[in-house]
């Protein structure tokens, strides 16, 4: 499969003194293919998250079009084939649903995955608050990778991890996504962990 | 620390106090329906004994009786009113914040032109198209008690909808019926508990006033209101008693609501989960 | 610049022994339940020196940057000994020094006020002339223009409203800075642009305790590394030690060193005693 962003236009309504729009990206181009891992790489500030939030959906962008095998993405119903894991874990699973729950409403994750990413039995009975940042963000990458997903974003997922947790969930995702043939748009500000991870780096300029 | 920190025991023993002696008062009012109305000239207008704790009136009626009759009254039409309004909250709340724009925009101008008309003023009209009575004023506190808590409910379900994990269920093909009963309800339930029991000493003290001002309960009931305003006459001669007790007693039941409101809210909310 | 500050050895300022910091919570219902998150913590910084501890996110670092300032919340308790220039730093004496000679650089900018003008931010309502040569001193260093004095935050860029963090806590004159996560979400370039902040306020004399996750970063700008896991302090090490294995000492750093990008991304789920 292949997603394709075409021309993508953003800008956030800023009331600064002169009434301006904040360009945030103008006619992005980028196309990700099922086999791949693109690394996408700028400095602080430049739109990333924004970049990914338009690519799965959850903002709509100006301009342009997000293309999965020719047809726009937001023409699929139901499940979402391209889904997104968040930079911040905390924000992103419900804090009175407990986490077995939470797993839950992904698409039939497999248990395999679970233990692939070190996830012991006994936190799924706990609620999110007893968990740490990187025992949350193991589950949501479970949750990311359900039966349906053809395409994964990578928001700056291990920025709050330990080195040791980073590689192992690193080395978890490679071997997940090539086996499944899940394409893969990995944004960092840590070049050197793109350099490891992906098969091919994009800088944003 | 060990003591200190057992806070939650403590406010859970306060909140099982209050709500006893609520069920006591109300059960002792309907109890004693026939002691309240029945007149004894022979032991009329008797200070405070061992025998009738709150006195007798001019009638020579049973203070203590009629006082917990009318209590009892009370924070039945309370609870009837509190509830409707509260559910009525509820409703427009969600409506409010689920159905779109346009729904929204209904919505928030019925909050301001209610909440835009004085309290009292709205209370009295209705109770007195409504013919008065207990049906008069148990509509009137329940028409016009709703806005606050719809507010709060609309406001929680928009910040709600915003927020990243309902986002994410979305997209991972969740229904609006689904995110609404898995992750909007559980997080509403506190905020709207917590506001049903805080309209309850409202909708009593609103009763009260009313029924006080004559646009309320017919004077053959034993309502707090009733007693007071009746009891007006009597103030000059030093019959104390006759308001004082009443009084006090609405007093503290309105403030044992607070209480209960106080204690639920900060047993239930996650913010003071822990203190 | 001060008389203090003339004395630039490396002296102690402060010391931290065998600290245990514990929680009480409520489980479902009315039990109580005590854990305990930091399980030994022992430390030093000297004046000069730009002193790092590392450790995972949620490990509870951050909790000895609030044991130092006083600012630990009401459910948790706390044990062991903190000197502060050799004296025993006390509940009374936190109150004291902290704000003026003891400060905090919190992670998040939510800590400026959003309604409240920059100059008048930094002072702290204070308006003799002293200040004002304070502020304006400080203003030059960090290259800031006069005129964002005058500005709220919402007008300033987030590097710029970082400078500011940074300059309301450098207007005390503080002996000890503790940076809690300085850098959040920032590229290793303009991270570093930050800690050098920090460096010149150790040049300066004072003692820096930088908390963070990012091993990289405390390599390019600590002059020592302590590593935090497991609620313990398990090992100090210098920045060079980290250019190669072997001349780390604990099995647990070393593990930290392979798993970096550059050193193999080693992956150490299979080592189970780690």
């Amino acid at each position: 499969m292949r997603l394709d962003v075409k021309e993508l236009s953003f800008a956030y309504q800023q009331r600064t003194g002169q009434g301006q729009q904040k360009h945030i990206l103008q006619e992005f181009q980028l196309s990700v293919e099922s086999r791949e891992r693109v690394g996408l790489t700028a400095p602080s500030g430049f739109g990333k998250t924004t970049l990914c939030k338009l690519i799965a959906g959850y903002l709509q962008p100006d301009a342009g079009e997000i293309l999965l095998d020719g047809k726009p993405l937001s023409s699929y119903r139901g499940y979402c084939p391209v889904q997104m894991i968040w930079q911040q874990p905390e924000q992103a699973v419900d804090p009175l649903l407990r986490m077995k729950d939470v797993i839950a409403e992904g698409d039939e994750v497999e248990e395999r995955i679970l233990a692939g990413l070190g996830i012991r039995t006994e936190w799924g009975n706990r609620f999110p608050g007893e968990l740490s940042g990187g025992e949350l963000q193991r589950f949501c990458i479970a949750r990311a990778l359900g039966k349906g997903t053809r395409f994964l974003l990578a928001d700056e997922i291990s920025t709050m991890l330990d080195l040791i947790t980073q590689s192992q969930i690193w080395h978890f995702l490679m071997e997940e996504t090539t086996q499944r043939n899940i394409g893969m748009l990995v944004v960092s500000h840590d070049r050197e962990l793109l350099e490891c991870v992906c098969t091919r780096i994009v800088e944003m300029i | 620390m060990r003591e200190k920190n057992n806070r939650r025991q403590r406010v859970l023993a306060g909140l099982i106090f209050s709500v006893i002696f609520l069920a006591v008062v109300c059960i002792g009012g309907i109890l004693c329906k026939q002691e309240a109305a029945a007149t004894d000239f022979s032991r009329k207008n008797l200070a405070p004994c061992t025998e009738y704790l709150f006195g007798t009136d001019w009638l020579g009626r049973d203070m203590f009786a009629r006082t917990l009759r009318g209590l009892s009254v009370s924070i039945l039409l309370g609870m009837v009113s509190a509830a409707v309004s509260a559910a009525a909250a509820f409703v427009l709340g969600v409506i409010s914040a689920a159905m779109g724009r346009t729904a929204d925009s209904a919505v928030s101008f019925c909050i301001d032109w209610v909440m835009g008309i004085p309290h009292i003023l709205l209370l009295i009209l209705i109770s007195v198209a409504l013919g008065k009575g207990f049906r008069g004023v148990a509509a009137g506190v329940a028409l016009t008690h709703w806005p606050s808590l719809a507010r709060v409910i609309r406001a929680e379900m928009i910040q709600l909808k915003e927020s990243p994990y309902i986002q994410i269920a979305e997209k991972l093909g969740k229904r609006k019926g689904y995110l609404i009963r898995k992750h909007m309800l559980p997080h509403l339930m506190p905020q709207f508990f917590v506001g049903l029991v805080l309209l309850f000493p409202h909708a009593i003290l609103h009763e009260s006033s009313v029924t006080f001002l004559g646009f309320g309960l017919s004077s053959e009931q034993p309502a707090i209101g009733i007693i007071l305003s009746e009891s007006m006459r009597y103030l000059v001669t030093g019959q104390w008693w006759l308001a004082a007790f009443p009084g006090a007693m609405l007093v503290l039941v309105v403030i044992l609501f607070y209480e209960i409101g106080e204690n639920l809210r900060k047993l239930l909310s996650p913010g003071s989960a822990h203190e | 610049m001060s008389e203090k500050r003339v004395n630039k050895g490396n002296n102690i300022i402060l010391k931290i022994e065998n600290l245990q910091i514990s929680f009480t919570q409520y489980e479902r219902g009315l039990k109580q339940r005590t854990f305990q998150t930091v399980k030994g913590m022992d430390l030093e910084v000297s004046s000069g020196e730009l002193t790092a501890v590392i450790g995972a996110s949620g490990s509870g670092k951050s909790l000895l940057a609030h044991a130092v300032m006083g600012l630990l919340p009401y459910n948790a308790s706390m044990s062991g000994e903190m000197y502060y220039c050799g004296e025993k730093l006390t509940k009374m004496r936190q109150e004291k020094l902290r704000g003026n000679e003891i400060v905090l650089v919190p992670q998040s900018l939510a800590y400026l006020d959003p309604l409240m003008k920059i100059g008048r931010q930094i002072k702290k309502n204070r308006k003799d002339e002293k200040i004002n040569q304070r502020l304006a001193d400080i203003f030059s260093r960090y290259h800031l223009k006069e005129e964002v004095a005058k500005q709220y935050p919402f007008e300033l860029s987030g590097g710029m409203n970082r400078r500011i963090l940074i300059s309301t806590a450098m207007i005390e004159n503080p002996r000890l800075v503790i940076a809690d996560e300085p850098t959040p979400g920032l590229d290793l370039k303009s991270a570093k642009r930050v800690m050098e902040h920090f460096r010149e306020l150790a040049d300066m004399g004072a003692g820096v305790l930088l908390i963070t996750h990012d091993l990289r970063l405390a390599i390019e700008t600590a002059d020592r590394i302590i590593v935090f896991h497991d609620g313990r302090t398990i090992d100090e090490a210098v920045p060079t030690d980290f250019q190669a294995e072997n001349t780390l000492k604990h099995a647990y750093t070393k593990a930290l060193w392979r798993a970096m990008p550059k050193n193999g991304f080693a992956n150490e789920s299979k080592n189970t005693d780690i």
